[in-house]
This record gives C-alpha cells, sequence and structure tokens, in this order.
C-alpha cells in the first residue's frame, strides 16, 4: 500500500480467517490503536524525517526486539500482504523467525523470504540486497530514533535543535573523527539528512546500506516502540549521508566475494569456522544468496 | 565446507519453550505451586507485580508470578502486555485515601495525633533471624480493637497554621496517561507520578536514598505512611453520578519537607507524594522522596542532581523498557559488529603505516 492509500476508510477493514487467533483483533492492536499509528504515518511521510511522537503501546514482545517496527507492520497490514521479516540481513534468525510467527498467528497473512515478492518487509539492521519497487512498504525496527542521542542526551534538547534545523553538533563530531582517525568512525547508524531538512538515524544498518535509503521506489517506515517515535522516507525522498567535500561518505563492506555464490558487490557476514581464526565470507541477505545459488546450480 | 548456514530458527525456539516450560515446572515429584497459594502466602510479590504491571488483578498477578518463575519484573511485563489490550473507558475519582479501611499508619513527625498510630502487620520491629518454625501454623491474628474513629491526614494537622502548603487545586481536565500519549516536556506532576507509580521499586529506592546522601536532598519527615483499602469511585457520563466500583489495597506516603521559602512563597513545608498499589511502603516512600526532589526547579532550588532531572528519572523509571533494552543486546548485533571490524582493522593499519610515513620524511 502506498501512502495516498493509508486512509482510515481503507485499512479498518481487516476482519479475521478462520484459522487466526480469534481472541485478539487482527494483527494484535485494537483499530483505534492502529488508527493513531496511521494518523502518525501520515504525518511522518508528510515530514519526511521528522520524528512524530505517538502513544507506543506495550507489546507482548519485549521493547528492544522490534516493538516499533511491529506496530507500525500491525498497523498497515492488509490480509492480502504478504510478509517478510529480517533480522540481520536473514530470514530465519531466531527473533525474525519469532516475529513472523506472531504475524502468522495473530493476522493469518502470507509470509515470504523473496525480497520481490513481499509487499511488507519488517527489518532490523538490513536493506535488503534486491531493488525495492514500487508500492513495497519496508518497516523499520529502531532502538534510538535521536540520532544525535549520544551528543545530547536530553530530548528536549535535540527536539529543539530539530526545530532550529541546527546540526552543528553532528558535523562537528564527525570532524573530530577525521582528526583523530583520518577519516569519519562511524559504521552502522550513519546519520543522513532526508529531504534537506532533518538529519536522521537510518536506525543501526551497516552504512553500506545507506545508498540503498536514497531515492527508494519503496515506501520506508521506521518505528521505535521503546522510545514512542515514527518516522519516514516517502518513495523518491533524496537521503544522504553526512560527509565533507575533501571526506566523502564510503560505503565500507569486507574486501572479499561471497563463498556461497560468489558475489563481490553484497554486505558480508565474516563467519568464524574454526579455533585458529580460519574465516570465510558469506552474503549476509539470505534470500539473495540462495536465490543466486539456486540460479547457478539450475544454469 | 566446514559452513552450514544457521537454520532451524524454528526448531530451536519450540525446543527452548518447551525446555523453559519443564524448568518452570521443576521437580514433578513436587506438588505443584498454585496461584491462589502465591496470591495467599507471596502477597508482597504479588503488590509489587500489580503496582510496576499497573494492573490491580491479585490473581493475574499471581498467575504472572507463577509464569515467569518468580522473576517479579517479568511477571510485571505479563501483567503489562495484557493490559495494554483492555479499553480504557474513563477515569475514577481521586481515591479518598482519608477514608481508607487501615490496616497501617504511622507518623514520625507526631507521638500521637487523632486516629493513633497504627502499627499493623510490619517487618519493621521483627528480628531478621531465619525461622526455622515458618510452616508451622502461625498464632491467631490479634484481635482488631475497636475501629480506631475518624483518622485524618495528618498534613490537615499542619494544615491549620498554614505551616505546610496545601493540595492543588483539582484540574477539570483530564489526567494525563503516558500509556496513551508519549512523555512529553516540560512533564506535568501528574505525568510524573504516574510514572513513578509505574516505577521500578530499586530505582526509586536508590534514587531516593541518593537525596538522603546529598545529591539533592530534601529534609524529608515521613507525615504520614498509610496502608488500607481504599473504595474507587467512578462517575459514568451516562449515569451522571458516582458508583463505587470496588476496593483497592494502596500504600501511601506523604513526605514532609523543609522548604526555605521564595519569592511568592512564605516559608513552609513542602510535601513529596508516593502511593502505590498494594502493600508496598519502600515504593511509596521512594516514590515521595523523588517526587519532591523533582520538584526542585518549580520551587526555586538548586538542580542538578540526578533525581532532581524529570527527563533522566522518568526515562529510566520502567523496568519493563529497560529491562527490554539492556536485554535486547543479547540479540544478534553481527551486521553492524561486522562493519566495525572493518573499521577497526583499518585504524590499525593507519597506524601501523604511520610510523613508516614519518620515518621516509
Amino acid at each position: 500500500m502506498t501512502e495516498d492509500t493509508m486512509t482510515d476508510d481503507t485499512m479498518t477493514e481487516d476482519t479475521m480467517t478462520d484459522d487466526t487467533m480469534t481472541d485478539y483483533t487482527f494483527a494484535y492492536l485494537d483499530e483505534q490503536t492502529k488508527r493513531m499509528i496511521r494518523r502518525a504515518l501520515l504525518k511522518a511521510v508528510a515530514i519526511p524525517g521528522h520524528q512524530v511522537p505517538f502513544g507506543s503501546r506495550e507489546m507482548p514482545l519485549p521493547y528492544g526486539w522490534g516493538t516499533g517496527g511491529i506496530q507500525v507492520t500491525a498497523s498497515i497490514l492488509g490480509r492480502d500482504d504478504v510478509l517478510k521479516v529480517i533480522d540481520q540481513g536473514a530470514d530465519d534468525t531466531t527473533n525474525a523467525v519469532s516475529i513472523r510467527r506472531f504475524f502468522a498467528r495473530t493476522a493469518g497473512v502470507a509470509t515470504t523470504t523473496h525480497t520481490a515478492d513481499a509487499t511488507i518487509i519488517q527489518t532490523r539492521h538490513r536493506i535488503p540486497e534486491h531493488p525495492l519497487h514500487e508500492g513495497q512498504i519496508l518497516v523499520f525496527q529502531v532502538p534510538m530514533p535521536e540520532p544525535m542521542s549520544k551528543l545530547q542526551p536530553s530530548r528536549a534538547e535535540t527536539r529543539r535543535m530539530h526545530a532550529m534545523a541546527e546540526y552543528g553538533l553532528m558535523h562537528v563530531k564527525l570532524y573530530e573523527d577525521i582528526t583523530r582517525y583520518g577519516h569519519i568512525a562511524t559504521s552502522y547508524d550513519y546519520p543522513v539528512m532526508v529531504h534537506g531538512r532533518y538529519l536522521m538515524s537510518p536506525s543501526p544498518i551497516p552504512a553500506f546500506d545507506n545508498p540503498k535509503l536514497h531515492r527508494s521506489a519503496a515506501l520506508q517506515l521506521f518505528g521505535a516502540g521503546r522510545e514512542k517515535r515514527i518516522y519516514a522516507i516517502p518513495p523518491h525522498t533524496d537521503v544522504v549521508s553526512l560527509d565533507f567535500d575533501d571526506h566523502p561518505f564510503r560505503a565500507i563492506r569486507a574486501p572479499h566475494a561471497c563463498a556461497l555464490c560468489n558475489d563481490a558487490t553484497t554486505y558480508l557476514d565474516e563467519v568464524v569456522t574454526d579455533d585458529r581464526g580460519t574465516r570465510m565470507y558469506v552474503c549476509s541477505d539470505t534470500d539473495h544468496c540462495t536465490t543466486r545459488v539456486a540460479a547457478q546450480e539450475a544454469a | 565446507m566446514a559452513y552450514v548456514a544457521v537454520k532451524g530458527g524454528e526448531r530451536a525456539i519450540d525446543a527452548s519453550h518447551a525446555w523453559l516450560a519443564s524448568a518452570r515446572r521443576g521437580d514433578p515429584a513436587l506438588p505443584a505451586i498454585d496461584a491462589a497459594q502465591v496470591q495467599a502466602q507471596l502477597g508482597r510479590a504479588v503488590d509489587r507485580v500489580m503496582a510496576e504491571g499497573a494492573c490491580y488483578d491479585r490473581e493475574l498477578a499471581a498467575r504472572a508470578i507463577l509464569q515467569a518463575q518468580g522473576d517479579l519484573i517479568e511477571a510485571a511485563f505479563l501483567l503489562r502486555a495484557f493490559r495494554t489490550t483492555l479499553p480504557r473507558f474513563g477515569h475514577s475519582r481521586p481515591v479518598d485515601t482519608a477514608a481508607m479501611r487501615l490496616q497501617r499508619r504511622v507518623s514520625a513527625i507526631f507521638k500521637d495525633m487523632p486516629g493513633g498510630q497504627l502499627l499493623g502487620p510490619t517487618y519493621d520491629y521483627t528480628h531478621r533471624l531465619l525461622d526455622p518454625t515458618l510452616s508451622e501454623a502461625p498464632p491467631a491474628p490479634p484481635e482488631a480493637d475497636a475501629a480506631p474513629g475518624d483518622t485524618p491526614p495528618v498534613f490537615a494537622i499542619l494544615n491549620h497554621e498554614g505551616l505546610v502548603e496545601p493540595d492543588p487545586a483539582p484540574s477539570a481536565a483530564a489526567p494525563a496517561d503516558l500509556t496513551r500519549e508519549p512523555l512529553a516536556f516540560p512533564a506535568g506532576r501528574d505525568t510524573r507520578l504516574q510514572a513513578l507509580a509505574r516505577g521500578d521499586e530499586g530505582f526509586l529506592l536508590a534514587l531516593g536514598y541518593s537525596t538522603q546522601r546529598g545529591w539533592g536532598g530534601t529534609h524529608p519527615f515521613v507525615g504520614e505512611l498509610r496502608v488500607g483499602e481504599a473504595a474507587v469511585w467512578l462517575e459514568p457520563p451516562e449515569l451522571g453520578f458516582p458508583i463505587d466500583i470496588g476496593d483497592l489495597v494502596l500504600t501511601e506516603c506523604q513526605m514532609v519537607n523543609q522548604f526555605a521559602g521564595s519569592k511568592t512563597a512564605p516559608p513552609q513545608f513542602t510535601r513529596g507524594y508516593g502511593l502505590c498499589f498494594g502493600h508496598g511502603e519502600r515504593k511509596a516512600m521512594g516514590m515521595a522522596l523523588v517526587d519532591r526532589a523533582l520538584r526542585a526547579e518549580e520551587l526555586g532550588e538548586a538542580t542538578g542532581a540526578p533525581a532532581q532531572d524529570i527527563e533522566f528519572v522518568l526515562y529510566h523509571s520502567d523496568n519493563v523498557e529497560a529491562t527490554g533494552f539492556v536485554e535486547h543486546l543479547k540479540l544478534p548485533h553481527y551486521v553492524d559488529f561486522q562493519s566495525e571490524l572493518e573499521t577497526i582493522r583499518r585504524m590499525r593499519a593507519d597506524v601501523e603505516a604511520a610510523p613508516l610515513q614519518e620515518a621516509a620524511e
């Protein structure tokens, strides 16, 4: 669903199917809560990169496990959606399994591991390698929505700084990195400017994934449950990683090819294979990797 | 190839849950504990779970404690996750704690007062000696004295002279509810008190203690501490008159604190307020100390101690939020760690290359 169809009328028609849980509403949250969250989402889409406070609910999964992403997904999910859930790029990590089960159980929606087939993808720490297409929604789980939280712990103060677009503090931090280390030392949760206005945390994705945020065809929604904030990047929005003219942004990846599918352009996991320090490198995006391996075997 | 893609998350989760269930039950040769026994014999645990779970239901709290193997924060979380599914249909009238059916009432600032001191069931004067006769039948409880009569709040006595700040005027506005609207700053006292009432007992205890040790001192006296049952009155708009919907056991603490006065207020005693579900004196007292400390700015006092920082206290008092974010560090973070590895390797390469470069120059 794109944001122009996200109205209360079209999205409150959720009804139960026979094989799902009947003790709770479709996708667990009650309809009033979903409506409240969709209103926050609409505001977030209208002001790209701006953190919208919302009445985050307590979920049956713990804070830190993706309660913000789960609430966003629950609020936009319809019966015809196809859901993919990844954690660290993988569909089979325990938390991804647990969240996918949660929605299979409470909403009975179809699930998939194929990026291209999903209408909604909930993610923790990665953006899929396969480019997203129009109509897809990527839902990020966000632990710390405030990009300046490590520089200024007071939210009252950072809120004022966002209002004034006063982002010198972050530039000074990056500059200090360069003077101390010769380069910017932030490798994940790398701050971005959205639509030339708001400084935003892309959530703890590796900086490697930052360029995928830029002018993505998909709608990107960010949910922070514990911190009670929602923000968004509408499709085709400019998202620029902070840098300097003489120190341009660089995406970091391990300089190897995947040991399984031989792709030398993807983000890699470093896997320790014995107790003598032997390493192998494999794609973090398990769907991308298995699809490539299957194609190579078929050929 | 030595590497096998990590599969089997679902099987691992199922197996883990089965193991957990068996660990929770413990030795099957021993009889299982019933939730009713927990309710009856672990009353203080039930009280704490109701307070931090922000849901007054003794039976559900007892079941949560059993399900959580006695992990009280986990039990409070179970209760919260249930509470959040309940519809919110209104708010009660302020509970009239002056009309409580008292189990206990002590004041540290007067030797005696109207209604008298009532020691009640307290550990205060027990000797902490492990009791080998614990499982034997206890002595019969003492006969209750004749009803103590009127037990007006102690601060009302001071109030006659204007020596203590009066209750704030009742507000017509609906009280804030941070379970529905996110925290915003400056946070009003209603929001603050709600956060503290739901807050972690250990956190409030430590912060309250820190004010006694000089980190934002408030010169506190226990004006009154009372434990008892209070009626909850609700006025449904369609009825137009209030109805008594039940009784709650509550612990209330009124701290009386020194105050030097300001340009707008004469020297007088100020108050810190603590209230929690069940019998929780430590919680109510910690809360009252912290409530008063959080008023430092409003009263024009010096600030800067942790207990006086509203944002710091309110953002960190909730143990369900805190345990979630601390424990989420157990979740996989290898994608981010991988990018840190590459960055550290690059930094080390730079450092190793640097001396050679200097020598060459």
